[in-house]
């Protein structure tokens, strides 16, 4: 079914967005009118997201204004001004100075959204440290596979996610110096961890941001690929360009938005959406520490006036399963813009957000490595239901033909083809935007497979129609996206093998009405095992326990055997297709399994 | 917690159980703080509490609408409303 393009006629809440004329907003964008759009640090000393974000707000007539509303787990609302946000910020600074933290030294959360994530965030930044946030739902395999990769000097966590999930790793985390536990510091904590609270009230207030390089490593977020360990993606400093940019083409930010960004900042956009991008505009940022729940998602964008909102797919997909009666009561007028990002937007939950809450869903599309949205549909232009967008200005896309593996095919002078409009091929982007990533941790070898003939390679498959639109296609690789997160099928199967009943493992992802995929699962035991239910629940639970719920499958279904390549590879499209219930020989294959 | 002694909360924190050895078979239930949030209490993601309330429908027959999820927040809470819908 093809769904009708959504022309604009209004604009809510009177607000003109800040693109109207995609081509013309195309023609007349620069990275460098980007870059002036921003303050630089004082006396010509750099560019430091932090300075962008918070002090030079603190500093003029906005000081007073609220930048960030936690609302808490408890009900009570907790906020901070932006003059307060630079106090505490400069005070978190200084006492990383005092704990010997040098510029560069990464400094990793392991937290929830509270507060102390937000002031460890800025604080890190304005110190030059290098941020690195981990999604609390780690399990401790994760987490030790990130803090020794990004050599984590200074974690800063709860007492019940260092209890969890840090406590039995602590002695294969050599370079990890300083935990810092965040909680009423009330009584001795754990060995080999202080408080938060503490540590930061000894330490001075006012501090300054030393001179800092754009260039210079600001941020490290760990994607998933499909082969090996998790790769950490290095961020500088000159990503706020891209930050405050996209901020306004993308999310059309504008002063007086009240802005809530519902991905946790252990993921990319969680960091760039939800910290960085919406105070740079010193908007007001909403944040929710609770996890979804239907009804208060409502009464928090009805009671915090909320203007602009950045969601999933799957979140949109639980509130859609919550029927309208869980949104009908509740004053939405305030809000005027709706984007999501994460996974592919279906094109009946845009028209849903039409009906349901007032305002199409925008979708949008961009990638760890990316640093910011690349890709989208503008407030000020029409939506193609089902399409990821149009490519924002100053970015340049190609769609190139691929090779024998599913990824683009480069010739042996290292040359691409470009293909033409409505031909399937991998999505590639031309480097040279500011937030894009500059390395992999410790891995230049993935680093450079990510390039060929002078493009980007994003692993996303997509269709290119004669007028510019976008549309996805699949993955070009194995990789699993569940409710959004990006899940690399190896770091599973590794964990599912060390169990000692597993001898092999094969991870995929299976259709999901809600997640969009789920983690699944196929493992071969121990031929002298009988298998019993208890076997299967024990190895959901040895996996769940090392990888987290978020990461380790929801189903485990014992097989005899998995079809390998002849180099040993496990096929995992003959998985997808007998998960699926396809004749697993849908598709040629260059590797046949055995 | 220690078990209740009321037959029909005893049968819910069972049903309880059984669903957690289904998606979540490394929680373990003794010791957890019944009065925390649920997902927080027991480790459970967005997915997970999901799968709850899936199992409450499949094994129990008990549908919970969506609105009624924040009196299941807590595993007291749980208890207390996989209680009450069986009784009636």
């Amino acid at each position: 079914m093809a769904w009708a393009t959504i022309t604009k006629e209004r604009w809510p809440g009177g607000v003109v967005p800040n693109v109207t004329d995609y081509e013309a907003a195309r023609a007349g964008f620069s990275w460098a009118d980007a870059r002036a759009a921003l303050d630089g640090l004082p006396g010509g000393r750099g560019l430091n997201i932090a300075h962008e974000a918070v002090d030079r707000h603190a500093a003029g007539a906005t000081a007073g204004k609220v930048a960030v509303r936690w609302l808490r787990r408890d009900g009570t609302v907790e906020d901070a001004t932006y003059a307060e946000l630079a106090e505490r910020t400069d005070r978190f600074a200084s006492a990383l100075g005092a704990l010997g933290v040098r510029s560069g030294d990464a400094v990793f959360t392991l937290l929830g959204r509270v507060p102390e994530l937000w002031v460890t965030a800025l604080g890190t930044l304005k110190a030059t440290a290098v941020f690195a946030p981990l999604y609390a739902a780690y399990g401790p395999e994760p987490v030790r596979e990130r803090l020794v990769r990004g050599e984590g000097r200074v974690l800063v966590t709860t007492p019940t996610l260092y209890r969890r999930r840090v406590e039995p790793i602590r002695d294969r985390l050599p370079a990890l110096a300083h935990v810092l536990l965040v909680g009423p510091p009330d009584g001795e904590p754990p060995a080999g961890t202080r408080w938060f609270d503490e540590v930061v009230a000894a330490a001075p207030g006012g501090f300054e941001i030393p001179a800092t390089d754009p260039e210079a490593p600001a941020i490290v977020h760990f994607t998933s690929g499909t082969t090996g360990t998790p790769k950490g993606a290095v961020h500088v400093h000159e990503a706020v360009v891209a930050h405050h940019a996209t901020g306004a083409i993308a999310l059309d930010l504008h002063p007086d938005d009240v802005f809530w960004c519902t991905a946790d900042p252990g993921w990319v956009t969680g960091t760039s959406y939800g910290i960085v991008a919406p105070l740079t505009h010193g908007v007001t940022v909403v944040v929710d520490e609770g996890d979804f729940d239907a009804d208060r998602w409502c009464r928090i964008l009805a009671e915090q006036r909320v203007t602009v909102w950045y969601t999933s797919p799957t979140a949109l997909r639980m509130l859609r399963r919550a029927g309208p009666e869980a949104i009908g009561g509740h004053d939405l007028s305030a809000l005027r813009l709706v984007a999501s990002v994460g996974e592919p937007l279906d094109p009946d939950l845009v028209a849903w957000g039409m009906e349901v809450l007032g305002h199409p869903v925008h979708d949008s599309w961009w990638q760890t490595e990316t640093g910011g949205i690349m890709i989208a549909n503008l407030a000020g232009c029409e939506i193609r239901p089902g399409s990821m967008g149009r490519p924002l200005p100053g970015i340049e896309v190609a769609v190139l033909a691929r090779g024998d593996d599913g990824r683009a095919a480069a010739a042996v002078d290292g040359s691409v083809q470009e293909l033409g409009p409505d031909e399937a091929g991998e999505l590639a982007l031309r480097p040279g935007w500011p937030s894009m990533f500059r390395g992999y941790l410790h891995d230049d070898e993935r680093y450079a497979a990510c390039f060929a003939g002078g493009w980007y390679l994003t692993g996303d498959v997509v269709r290119r129609d004669v007028e510019g639109w976008i549309w996805f296609v699949g993955r070009a690789d194995d990789v699993i996206t569940s409710a959004g997160h990006l899940i690399g099928p190896v770091e599973v199967e590794q964990t599912l093998r060390q169990h000692p009943a597993v001898v092999d493992a094969g991870v995929v992802g299976v259709p999901d009405e809600v997640a969009g995929e789920l983690v699944k699962a196929y493992v071969v035991v121990r031929p002298d095992l009988p298998v019993t239910e208890e076997l299967v629940s024990d190895v959901l639970a040895f996996a769940r326990r090392r990888l987290g719920p978020t990461v380790a499958p929801r189903s485990i279904e014992v097989v005899d055997d998995l079809p390998h390549t002849r180099s040993g590879k496990i096929v995992r499209r003959v998985l997808r297709a007998r998960a699926r219930g396809l004749a697993e020989d849908d598709r040629s294959t260059p590797e046949a399994p055995l | 917690m220690t078990e209740p002694e009321d037959p029909r909360l005893e049968a819910a924190w069972a049903l309880l159980a059984e669903l957690l050895r289904r998606s979540a078979p490394e929680v373990d239930l003794d010791g957890v703080d019944p009065d925390a949030p649920i997902q927080e209490a027991l480790d459970l993601d967005s997915m997970d509490f999901l799968n709850l309330m899936a199992g409450l429908r499949d094994v129990a027959g008990i549908d919970v609408p969506e609105r009624d999820y924040p009196h299941l927040g807590t595993v007291r809470g749980f208890v207390a409303y996989v209680a009450a819908a069986s009784g009636g």
